[in-house]
């Protein structure tokens, strides 16, 4: 027997992790320092693939992290900083036992400070992937800026917050970028595409914030620390990529604009100025002060040597694009006091409209509710008091629906006291088989250009003449009108629902003995095909079988769901009248896959 | 003497008004009265407030007539404020007084001034004069005529009064005075104050000085102010150390540079904000830094929300009342949605949500806190994973279809044969009796009634004979069903009848053959085979001289026989017990022999008398074999739902098993001709498969399922019991618990 015998636990998998303690044994930090490196760093956790080889044969639970990253760790300018940081807060305290207030203040302005920008540089190496991971950093820096401050964080991140984003939000209206707008109940999503890149992120409505005491506010600091710096970064590459003046800049001609007012009522000089960026009314100053430059780019660029087709589709969606982000180019908007400005004033100048408000709700409004050439008038009450011949008067939903729908909605569904209709999500995608909302449907139906058989009734241009005089018995007229074509269509649902019982009947009763019958051949063809995948199914192997079966259940779970959801309208008609005939056309759909599973 | 007693008189009066006063100072005034009452005397005479103040303290050795005197002074002052009424020799004596004062103040003038400065406003430790019974309770005097004493030890005498209530009130209604008059404890009398001291009085409730001509907002004069004088404050030369260095400094100035020269000290740092300056980080990008994280595996991104997130979704998103319960049920890990949705009217009407900064927090950790690690997902399409087979319709022919049902047994029909020409079937039942049917009209030609449950028919395979082999209970009876061919009904009874003379006699056999007679001839049964217990089998030979029988037993050898009808003679084939037999076949070409027990098919080899090869079935109990026309194949069905086929020529294991059956299988069985096995089983189906075998070694088995056969009823839970192909024809007969045989072509 040659050879010394080999320890267990010594190669392999157990040498490439580290447990955590270990870790902070070997880097000399204590856990909030450690924790702290691993948020700056970017280090997590690994899973091993066998956890009790890793774990030298124990199966206690315990988090690993590679062994190589932790050696990473070991030679981090940063780690150096922390002990500093740990010696001043030594020196201090004792200063301050021993009441040297001279050396407190000496010390206090040596206190060791570190910069992040080498982390950044390394964590994403080029831009793309910086930008790729600037979700998580958004949604960090627009919960800070809406902090109150009261000590949870320092005011300095909390402006640093407020003005990264503003920045950030001004380079979205300036590239005109936005895609997508989600109203939620947990704040608003946005969606924008920056350099091919979808960013999403959510914004809480504009509360004061109930803090939690079981949230360790420590850690989100150091996140947020990171994500300023990145945010920075990237605000800083985006602009000059639009050759924008990177600490943002009004527009001369905006900013002359805005002078005129009365500022001293809002805010003292030093401030007003980030105020009127934040206003996002404005334009901003360009290093090369042309704008035609934009578009004759976008223009050159999609000729490349691929398929036909693939081109032609790619054109397609460019001029999809082009549309979408003209969707509000030559409307005028005012925004009533009770809606939230700054989202809607983002969103409507992100697809070229003009905005204003009134002028004491915020700096920067340039036009007053008086002016004639308003288009739309956003409104959230149940009425107002003096409305305009000339302008519509319109829910907030409208606006972000039209976003969503890429197409100008009707405004009739949006106007005030209108039950509004439902606000769908902009990022689910339906897959064969899904469950589609009705509204989805039409939608996607006015998207292709055809126009739904009760908006033609509507009359808009008689509407508009008459509507100051007898607008309310417009309105009467038109939910009469409304009523009685659902009453049609109602009755034309049950024929079809009548029709559908009867042939579902007749399939039941199909299978009896005896009768005979006429045999669909059509019908035949799909039981022999059927039967064929049965018996294939069969012959399966048992590990496929059980991946197989498994796949099914999932599908058949979702069919079911969707079963469900007809089930839960079929219930309640009253809901959605216009729903049954999609119900059953689906219906069939379903039972016919039932029938093949 | 009587001017002394007047004056002893006016004294105690004098020295119980001051009392009095005192008193209203300790009541409510206190110090700033006294001081105020100073003031007044200092502005009438400075001297005399002097004295009043130290009188009786200050110099003890002092006679007493200068005490008294003193003490005169300041009650006369008092006194002739508090009563008009005053004797003419009090004043007299007054004014003599004040003779003596001044004459003793030349005396002792400066040492009494500065002290009289020193204490000017220090009341504190002032005794009252007027009565030396110090600060008690007055009431303790309540019950004696005198009131306490005076310096010299006299008694002081209470006034006489006797004012009752009424005098009260009188005096209330007619004295105009009567407001200001107060009662003074330490005397005991009445004191009507002045109009300055009202003044007094309201000045001081009202929180105002006492003196009218304080000035509280008089200009303060700083003596040490920011000005430089042009004079100095002192007159005092500059001291020595002024104009040399100090050495305490140097020493100090010196560590200083030290601990700046070590690096201790840093110089204080320029203020830059250059936290907050950004530029183009990724001016130079190089991809170096990049394979620093080949392991790294970037945080998937947050889930985007659906409709049920909307502030205004869809009807049918919102929860019912079932779910919402069921929701709150739920732990929070379960919930399928982390929220529940809301719908509200506009926009306005939507409130913060309580659990941003949790879920941002909760993001947070999950960022740097989870373990992550990179699993595969298996984006299958399902389709794929089903094996690619020839279509069942090239596969053709093979029974599709239930064509025919053979009705008339009233129990559940154990066995079914068909004969070699392909013309009758038999079919044994456990209502004792054995039918024939023709198989193309399904009339049933023949009932053989044999009294018993029939385990086993089987049907000689030799087309020259016509005869039937039946199980019942321990016997095996050999039948000639006399159907069909004439010649074939002779060959096969001469047989029978040509074999009797060969009957060996040796010993005790454990099986005795019998020849039958009357009744039982007539009705076919030729032959008895007794056996020691319950045949379940009976089977074949190709060329169908030999028979095997089995009788399952855990505990004897005596389990399997092989019977030879010509000469009819048994044998046991065995002399060991291999585990209880289920069912034997004969190998259609060669001399094998198939034994299957629970759990393996061992095969013997009949010329060498050995075991050949032994077939491992990976079930639990196999119900049934059946060997291939060819010989090298075997299928196998147990009742684990089981079916496997081996190949002979390649291992012990099965070559493939077939899971189609949802219960027991039953039977299993090979088409002669075509590539086809069927097995049947306890769910009421019979599943035909279609497996060729190629002769090319190389090449496996091909093995489809072509059809699912359904038609038997389900009774007590026993669908087919036993299934057979035709010998010629693509079909198949299948008989089940429910009294019925059915074909299907």
């Amino acid at each position: 027997m040659g050879g010394t015998q080999k320890k267990k636990f010594e190669r392999g998998s157990a040498t490439n992790y580290i447990t955590r303690n270990r870790a902070r044994k070997k880097l000399q930090l204590s856990l909030p320092d450690f924790r702290r490196l691993c948020i700056l760093k970017g280090i997590y956790p690994h899973e091993p693939k066998h956890k009790k080889k890793v774990n030298k044969g124990s199966t206690a639970p315990r988090t690993f992290y590679l062994l190589k990253d932790i050696r990473f760790l070991l030679h981090e300018p940063i780690v150096a900083k922390f002990r500093e940081y740990k010696i001043f807060v030594r020196k201090l305290r004792k200063a301050y036992g021993k009441t040297e207030w001279s050396a407190v203040e000496r010390l206090k302005e040596n206190k060791p400070t570190y910069k992040l920008d080498h982390i950044i540089k390394e964590r994403y190496p080029s831009f793309i992937d910086a930008l790729r991971d600037i979700d998580d950093a958004l949604c960090m820096c627009f919960l800070f800026s809406t902090f109150a401050r009261t000590g949870k964080c320092h005011v300095q991140t909390i402006q640093l917050c407020r003005r990264l984003t503003v920045e950030w939000m001004n380079y979205v209206i300036a590239s005109r970028s936005l895609r997508k707008v989600f109203v939620s109940i947990k704040g608003m999503y946005y969606q924008a595409e920056v350099m091919g890149q979808l960013i999403t992120w959510l914004v809480p409505y504009q509360f004061s914030h109930d803090h939690p005491t079981d949230v360790d506010y420590r850690v989100m600091a150091t996140f947020t620390e990171l994500y300023t710096t990145l945010l920075g970064f990237v605000n800083f590459r985006l602009y000059h990529s639009l050759n924008l003046v990177y600490p943002p800049k009004l527009d001369i001609k905006a900013e002359s604009e805005l002078k005129g007012e009365n500022e001293d009522e809002y805010a003292m000089d030093s401030e007003s100025y980030p105020e009127k960026l934040a206003a996002l009314s404005a334009s901003l100053a360009r290093v090369v002060s042309t704008a035609e430059e934009e578009d004759a780019q976008l223009d050159a660029f999609p000729t490349e040597e691929e398929d036909l087709e693939k081109v032609e589709a790619r054109e397609k969606e460019q001029m999809q694009l082009e549309t979408q982000k003209k969707i509000f180019e030559g409307l005028k908007f005012f925004l009533n006091r009770e809606v939230p400005r700054e989202s809607l004033a983002f969103v409507i100048r992100c697809f070229g409209g003009e905005v204003s408000w009134d002028r004491s709700v915020c700096i920067g409004s340039t036009y007053d509710a008086t002016d004639e050439t308003i288009t739309h008038q956003i409104v959230d009450r149940p009425n107002v008091d003096k409305s305009y011949i000339n302008r519509y008067y319109i829910q907030p939903q409208w606006v972000y629906d039209c976003v969503n729908a890429k197409v100008l909605l009707p405004v009739e569904d949006y106007f005030l006291g209108v039950t509004l209709p439902p606000h769908l999500s902009p990022f689910v995608e339906e897959k064969d088989g899904d469950y589609v909302p009705p509204e989805k449907l039409k939608i996607m139906a006015l998207q292709r250009g055809e126009k739904p058989a009760q908006e033609q009734d509507d009359d808009d241009d008689d509407d508009d003449d008459e509507e100051e005089e007898n607008d309310e018995d417009d309105d009467e007229e038109d939910e009469e009108q409304n009523e009685d074509d659902e009453d049609e269509a109602e009755e034309k649902n049950l024929k079809e629902m009548e029709k559908q019982k009867s042939q579902g009947k007749s399939l039941q009763v199909k299978v009896t003995p005896g009768k005979m019958k006429m045999e669909n051949p059509v019908r035949l063809e799909q039981e022999e095909k059927a039967e064929e995948k049965r018996l294939a199914i069969m012959m399966m192997k048992k590990k496929e079988k059980y991946l197989y079966d498994k796949i099914m259940f999932g599908k058949k779970r979702k069919i079911r769901e969707v079963h469900f959801i007809f089930f839960y309208l079929n219930k309640c008609p009253v809901l959605r009248k216009d729903n049954i005939s999609t119900y059953f056309s689906l219906f069939t759909r379903v039972s016919v896959l039932f029938f093949f599973i | 003497m009587e001017q002394r007693s007047e004056m002893k008189k006016v004294r105690e009066k004098t020295k119980r008004k001051t009392k009095e006063v005192e008193e209203e100072e300790q009541d409510e005034l206190f110090d700033i009265n006294n001081k105020a009452t100073e003031k007044d005397e200092d502005d009438d005479d400075l001297s005399d407030s002097e004295d009043s103040q130290f009188s009786g303290l200050e110099d003890s050795g002092s006679d007493s007539e200068d005490e008294e005197s003193d003490v005169e002074e300041k009650s006369s002052d008092d006194v002739e404020e508090a009563d008009g009424s005053n004797d003419d020799p009090d004043k007299q004596r007054q004014q003599t007084k004040v003779k003596n004062n001044k004459n003793k103040k030349g005396a002792t003038e400066g040492k009494q001034e500065k002290k009289g400065d020193e204490y000017e406003h220090d009341t504190s430790d002032e005794e009252d004069i007027r009565n030396t019974v110090g600060n008690i309770p007055m009431e303790w005097y309540k019950d004696f005529p005198h009131i306490g004493y005076d310096l010299d030890g006299k008694k002081i005498f209470k006034p006489i009064r006797n004012k009752d209530e009424l005098d009260e009130f009188l005096d209330k209604m007619e004295n105009p005075d009567y407001w200001r008059t107060v009662h003074d404890k330490q005397t005991g009398r009445d004191i009507v104050l002045s109009d300055e001291q009202v003044d007094l009085v309201n000045r001081l409730q009202r929180g105002q000085f006492g003196d009218i001509n304080f000035n509280e907002y008089q200009p303060t004069v700083e003596f040490f102010s920011s000005d430089v004088m042009i004079h100095p404050v002192t007159n005092r030369p500059a001291d020595k150390r002024s104009f040399i260095p100090s050495l305490i400094e140097k020493e100090k100035v010196s560590k200083l540079v030290h601990a700046i020269k070590m690096g201790w000290i840093k110089p204080r740092r320029v203020q830059d904000d250059s936290k907050e300056r950004y530029y183009d980080l990724w001016a130079n990008e190089d991809s170096s830094i990049l394979a620093k994280h080949r392991m790294h595996l970037p945080a998937p991104k947050l889930r985007l929300p659906g409709h049920e997130e909307s502030y205004n979704p869809p009807p049918e998103y919102l929860f019912t009342e079932e779910e919402k319960a069921l929701w709150e049920q739920q732990d929070p890990e379960d919930r399928k949605l982390p929220f529940i949705p809301k719908k509200f009217s506009s926009l306005r009407q939507v409130p913060a949500y309580s659990r941003f900064i949790h879920e941002k927090f909760e993001r947070c950790l999950d960022l740097y806190l989870c373990p992550r690690q990179r699993k595969m997902r298996v984006n299958v399409n399902p389709e794929d994973l089903i094996p690619k087979l020839p279509k069942p319709k090239d596969l053709q022919p093979f029974p599709t279809t239930q064509s025919l049902v053979y009705r008339g047994h009233s129990s559940l029909v154990r066995s079914v044969s068909v004969s070699p020409s392909g013309q009758w079937l038999a079919s044994g039942s456990d209502d004792g009796s054995v039918r024939f049917w023709e198989v193309c009209s399904s009339r049933c030609m023949k009932i053989v009634q044999v009294g018993g449950a029939v385990k086993s028919v089987a049907w000689n395979p030799n087309p020259a004979l016509c005869l039937l082999a039946v199980a019942v209970d321990s016997t095996v009876l050999i039948l000639s069903p006399s159907l069909g061919d004439k010649l074939v009904i002779s060959s096969s009874e001469r047989l029978l009848a040509g074999s009797q003379e060969e009957n060996p006699s040796e010993g005790p056999q454990p099986v005795v053959w019998s020849e039958t007679e009357g009744e039982e001839l007539k009705e076919g049964i030729h032959l008895k085979i007794q056996h020691p217990k319950a045949v379940h089998q009976v089977t074949w030979h190709a060329k169908g001289d030999y028979l095997a029988s089995v009788m399952p037993d855990h505990s004897s050898h005596l389990q399997v026989f092989i019977h030879q009808l010509s000469r009819r003679r048994s044998q046991n084939p065995f002399r060991k017990n291999k585990g209880l037999v289920q069912c034997v076949a004969f190998h259609p070409i060669r001399p094998f022999f198939f034994v299957a027990t629970q759990r393996y098919v061992r095969i013997y080899n009949l010329v060498k008398q050995e075991m050949a090869k032994k077939l491992q079935a990976n079930s639990k109990w196999i119900s049934n074999i059946a060997v291939h026309p060819g010989g090298d194949h075997v299928i196998c069905g147990s009742y684990d739902c089981k079916l496997s086929w081996f190949d002979l020529d390649l291992s012990t294991k099965p070559y493939k098993v077939l899971r189609h059956h949802k219960k027991a299988v039953r039977s299993v069985a090979f088409h002669k001709g075509y590539p086809l096995f069927a097995s049947a089983s306890d769910d009421g189906t019979v599943i035909v498969c279609h497996g060729t075998v190629y002769n090319d070694l190389l090449q496996n088995p091909l093995i489809v399922p072509v059809k699912v056969l359904r038609g038997h009823v389900i009774t007590h839970d026993l669908g087919v019991l036993d299934v057979t192909f035709h010998p010629t024809q693509p079909w198949i007969f299948s008989s089940g618990a429910d009294a019925t045989v059915r074909l299907f072509t």
